[in-house]
């Protein structure tokens, strides 16, 4: 399961409160700044577990927070030894 | 994908004027989720205060109204009296509360009126300019207590939250900050806690304190702030619960 954050970069006022809540350091101050010359925060989307602590913390609450769906697994066939049971995986 | 959190549609879509890390934009956000769980936006009048929240009316997406400074809990006892199905809401900062309307929150306590009153306690006046506060603490350096705040010639912090405990009128206060992800998601149970008892009609006025923080006139970054509400701030304004009524009578 991973999620992912967006931020509205236009509307981010670079306060950093979600560089800091973030226990992944997933999000980053930009090297660019906006139409408004702050430097926003960026979101890196690497290890984003969907905690929502940025979202929560966020003045301007322009962060919104996906998690992705796992896929459904279904066991298709297991191995013939039965004291090595295996499952074969399919993702739909 | 699932959405996990997404801005609330009680909250406009729109920019806010306060400045980058400011605890006004999460209290917003807070009481508008409220609102929306609580699905009393139909139903629910807030009044804007003076102070750098004056254009609050711009931001939550239910009807509000703008008073005269510190007039809130006054203008809101007429209105709830007119309107006993309407949920009541005032808004207010130190300034506006603590300072100027310090008649209007206590009598409006003493007579027990059914409102809920959001209290944003950040320690300065900001939109005049960072100037001392009654809740400004000992040693704070704002714009007017240039070498920080005396207890002699300039007194003490004001603690309004435990003053209105003691009033029987005052069925819930209490006192909860946004320093960190834990006391915000708190400070939103509370808030969620003081709307309830006024839509149960419990009898007398609830009160949420939030420590909010105000990294331009505090002259720190947003994450210093925070880190200021914890270290400092706390110490003067003790988080927690001040009263309840439901529980203490069980």
């Amino acid at each position: 399961m991973a999620g992912r954050i967006v931020i509205d970069m236009e509307r981010c006022k670079g306060c950093g409160l979600c560089i800091t809540v973030c226990p992944k350091s997933n999000i980053v101050v930009a090297s660019d700044s906006n139409k408004s010359g702050y430097f926003p925060a960026q979101a890196q989307n690497r290890e984003c577990t969907a905690c929502t602590r940025c979202a929560v913390i966020c003045p301007e609450g322009i962060i919104e927070v996906l998690l992705e769906e796992p896929d459904r697994v279904r066991i298709v066939a297991t191995a013939a030894r039965r004291d090595t049971p295996r499952m074969v995986e399919e993702k739909r | 994908m699932k959405t996990q959190f997404k801005r609330t549609p009680v909250l406009k879509d729109c920019p806010t004027h306060y400045c980058p890390g400011c605890g006004h934009g999460i209290a917003h956000r807070l009481l508008a989720e409220v609102i929306e769980e609580l699905g009393i936006q139909d139903r629910t009048i807030g009044i804007a205060p003076v102070g750098c929240a004056v254009l609050a009316y711009n931001y939550l997406d239910v009807d509000m109204i703008e008073v005269a400074h510190g007039r809130a809990p006054a203008v809101a006892t007429g209105m709830k009296r007119c309107n006993p199905d309407r949920i009541i809401f005032s808004y207010q900062g130190d300034g506006d509360l603590a300072a100027i309307g310090t008649a209007e929150i206590i009598h409006a306590a003493h007579r027990a009126e059914q409102l809920t009153v959001i209290f944003i306690n950040n320690a300065v006046f900001g939109m005049t300019g960072g100037q001392m506060a009654p809740t400004t603490v000992l040693g704070q350096v704002t714009a007017t207590t240039p070498e920080g705040r005396q207890s002699h010639g300039e007194g003490y912090p004001l603690q309004v939250s435990e003053l209105l405990a003691l009033l029987p009128g005052a069925i819930y206060v209490e006192r909860c900050a946004l320093s960190n992800v834990p006391r915000i998601r708190q400070a939103k149970a509370a808030m969620k806690h003081a709307f309830e008892l006024q839509m149960q009609g419990a009898p007398g006025l609830s009160l949420v304190e939030i420590l909010s923080p105000c990294p331009t006139y505090w002259r720190m970054s947003p994450s210093d702030a925070m880190q200021w509400i914890e270290d400092h701030m706390s110490k003067v304004f003790p988080l927690g619960r001040l009263k309840d009524m439901e529980k203490d009578e069980r």
